[in-house]
């Protein structure tokens, strides 16, 4: 964890290259979401000052979007696709296998705060479905079986 | 002697190992002392042969696939670099039949060249249509999209030349041109794969139609799900500037255009054009009231063009070869080619990109090569998750915007999600109704209130509860959201939710009604 003033500095250098863009919240909110990994509840009112904007309405732009996070992730995030394509090739049984693995539902992170997973509308991996993400990898033809050997792999390099 | 070795970046193949199959020719090359030069080019879109390696030789480009890093070293102990014989041999690529067949205009480049190499564009034709356009008036540059019958490959299929040609007509001292790049409709990737596989040619379609209606700003709105592509476009538009095709004086000729990508954040309405205008102007992506039209008044009230990734990469081929050109493919009021995607249950998935015309069945078959598990194919979603599940009955039907319409059926972007007879459609039904209530915006009751209703009905009609109350209940909710939602997200939900009741009767729990749809 970051002590709040790092936090504090961190947000502020993003706010201030940032907040001259036209239409600056969202790239705000990602500059933030890609140094800490969520948007911290105490970095908003900077953000409101700085646009001219309530805190309301910076609260109800994060809560928003699905990608925008308020809580911390796990150390890795799995998204799984649940759209079509990828139902059509089996990510029903894939999605049930992974919750059963990690022992949580969706939007949820694991106790050991090892792994967080959501859900995702479209990889565009649509041809190599089901698809998955871990962490950073993208993986087509997904399979229980390539979850585990992966997860395995991660938990044995932690 | 250097020998060209060609791996696909693409997220299709990455996701299928390519990364790591090109670490390990590169690995093994060095220890061989075999000079290679690796291009990591964009997909073919033959992407059941993903991994595709291709190797450059005096006849041709020689494909072997789909290749693992296991069959690196045999590959080289066939000497591949010179096109030698081996196992995943696949002959000349361009005499693949799946590739053949095509007709790639907007492709014409993907899966050839150097996705981020700007000289690899120029010599492959790149640039040419914007040449042409700096040399004609903005009215000109409008006539020629009009005349090639360019329809918006996002959805809608409004006529792209109406749209520019309001835009070019309304004064303003300021005017956007936006790219829709948050294709978030399942079964498609042809947006990603143009991103990934070809970034300059969206840039020159954005530029060619900043120039034409006097816009000299962009934003390619990208859904954050496409890192790869955001890293491709970055690059591309990083040479663009640095070689004068984008800037203040584009080419010498005194025009001005400043193109900048932005990330979404997860939501899919932010596809609809004034929810992603709104998401633009950092706010939540609510769906605006029409009219005003955003050709009139769109991003921070000024008038805007917004297309597709696919409408507008189709405009450099248009201006280079001009649009009587482009409007010599296709059929009927569609016009050109559409890149037609392949996925779910399929054989052979792809991209296919073919003049409208063609049969579904065509399509699913003779490119398809049936469903992968090798069981009947029992229902095709056509258009992403707001299309209409259409039978085995309907698989006759032209690709082609009118003869969808006419069978209540979506062509949209060109999605094609194949399902085999394990599929059980009042289920999938209950998901088109849940993925309305999870993407609903908010901003109108029908959509809001009657995707969280409908989910509950289903279960009800699923579970057997009091069919003879909940059938009727369901088509009357479907009904309102039809005729009452403010776009096409509650608009449409009930195209594939109705269509799988009515086609599919059997799955609900209930006998064949005569009337569809």
């Amino acid at each position: 964890m970051r002590e709040s003033g790092a936090i504090d500095t961190i947000v502020q250098d993003i706010i201030a290259s940032l907040k001259d863009l036209p239409g600056a919240l969202l790239p705000i909110l990602h500059g933030i979401q890609d140094k800490l990994g969520y948007i911290p509840a105490e970095t908003v009112p900077a953000i409101a000052k700085a646009l001219n904007l309530s805190r309301a309405e910076v609260h109800g732009v994060i809560s928003f979007y699905h990608y925008f996070r308020e809580t911390p992730p796990g150390k890795t995030t799995v998204h799984l696709c649940r759209a079509e394509s990828c139902q059509a090739k089996g990510a029903k049984a894939l999605e049930a296998h992974v919750k059963n693995k990690l022992g949580i539902d969706y939007h949820e992170t694991t106790a050991d705060g090892a792994f967080s997973l959501e859900p995702v509308y479209c990889l565009g991996l649509c041809s190599v479905s089901p698809s998955m993400q871990i962490g950073e990898e993208l993986y087509g033809h997904s399979s229980a079986e390539l979850f585990d050997s992966i997860i395995n792999a991660e938990e044995a390099s932690a | 002697m250097t020998h060209t070795v060609y791996i696909p970046g693409d997220a299709a193949a990455v996701a299928l190992g390519a990364d790591r199959v090109a670490a390990a020719v590169k690995q093994e090359a060095e220890k061989r002392g075999i000079k290679i030069k690796l291009v990591r080019n964009g997909s073919r879109g033959l992407h059941w042969l993903e991994p595709l390696l291709e190797v450059g030789t005096p006849n041709g480009r020689i494909a072997y696939g789909p290749v693992q890093v296991k069959d690196v070293a045999s590959l080289f102990d066939a000497n591949f670099v010179t096109g030698g014989k081996h196992a995943l041999s696949l002959g000349l690529i361009e005499e693949l039949p799946y590739l053949k067949k095509q007709q790639r205009l907007t492709f014409q480049r993907i899966g050839i060249t150097d996705p981020v190499s700007l000289d690899d564009y120029i010599a492959h034709d790149g640039y040419r249509g914007l040449k042409n356009a700096l040399g004609m008036t903005g009215a000109d540059i409008v006539k020629h999209v009009t005349d090639s019958g360019l329809r918006g490959r996002g959805g809608a299929a409004f006529p792209t030349g109406i749209k520019w040609n309001t835009v070019l007509n309304t004064p303003s001292e300021q005017k956007y041109i936006i790219c829709n790049a948050d294709e978030g409709d399942s079964g498609t990737f042809s947006d990603r794969m143009v991103m990934e596989g070809d970034p300059f040619v969206l840039i020159e379609g954005m530029t060619i139609a900043g120039i034409a209606v006097g816009a000299t700003q962009g934003y390619i709105y990208l859904r954050v799900e496409y890192p790869h592509a955001h890293k491709a476009l970055n690059a591309a538009l990083q040479k663009a500037y640095a070689a004068g095709y984008l800037g203040g004086n584009i080419l010498g000729s005194g025009k001005k255009f400043d193109l900048e990508v932005r990330l979404g954040a997860g939501a899919y309405i932010c596809g609809e054009e004034t929810s992603l205008m709104e998401s633009l102007e950092g706010k939540r992506g609510l769906v605006r009231f029409k009219p005003p039209l955003p050709a009139i008044s769109g991003l921070f009230g000024k008038p805007t063009i917004v297309n597709n990734v696919i409408s507008l990469a189709s405009v450099p081929i248009i201006l280079d070869k001009g649009g009587e050109f482009y409007r010599d493919y296709g059929m009927g009021r569609s016009r050109g080619t559409l890149p037609l995607q392949l996925a779910g249950n399929i054989k052979y998935p792809g991209l296919v990109e073919i003049a409208f015309g063609m049969t579904l069945r065509e399509l699913l078959y003779d490119y398809g090569g049936g469903s992968a598990s090798g069981r009947p194919i029992k229902a095709v979603q056509v258009g992403g998750p707001l299309g209409a599940y259409m039978p085995e009955s309907q698989f006759d039907t032209p690709l082609d915007y009118e003869a969808f319409a006419a069978i209540w059926a979506v062509l949209g972007h060109g999605g094609v999600v194949a399902f085999d007879d394990t599929v059980d459609m009042a289920d999938m039904a209950r998901y088109s109704m849940e993925f309305c209530k999870i993407e609903s915006c908010g901003k109108c009751t029908p959509c809001r209130i009657g995707s969280t209703r409908g989910v509950e009905v289903i279960t009800d009609i699923i579970e057997g509860r009091d069919l003879a109350k909940n059938v009727p209940l369901l088509r009357d909710l479907c009904n309102t959201l039809l005729n009452g939602s403010l776009c096409a997200l509650g608009g449409m939900t009930p195209y594939p939710v109705l269509s799988a009741l009515n086609h599919f009767p059997e799955d609900f729990g209930i006998a064949g009604q005569a009337d569809a749809a």
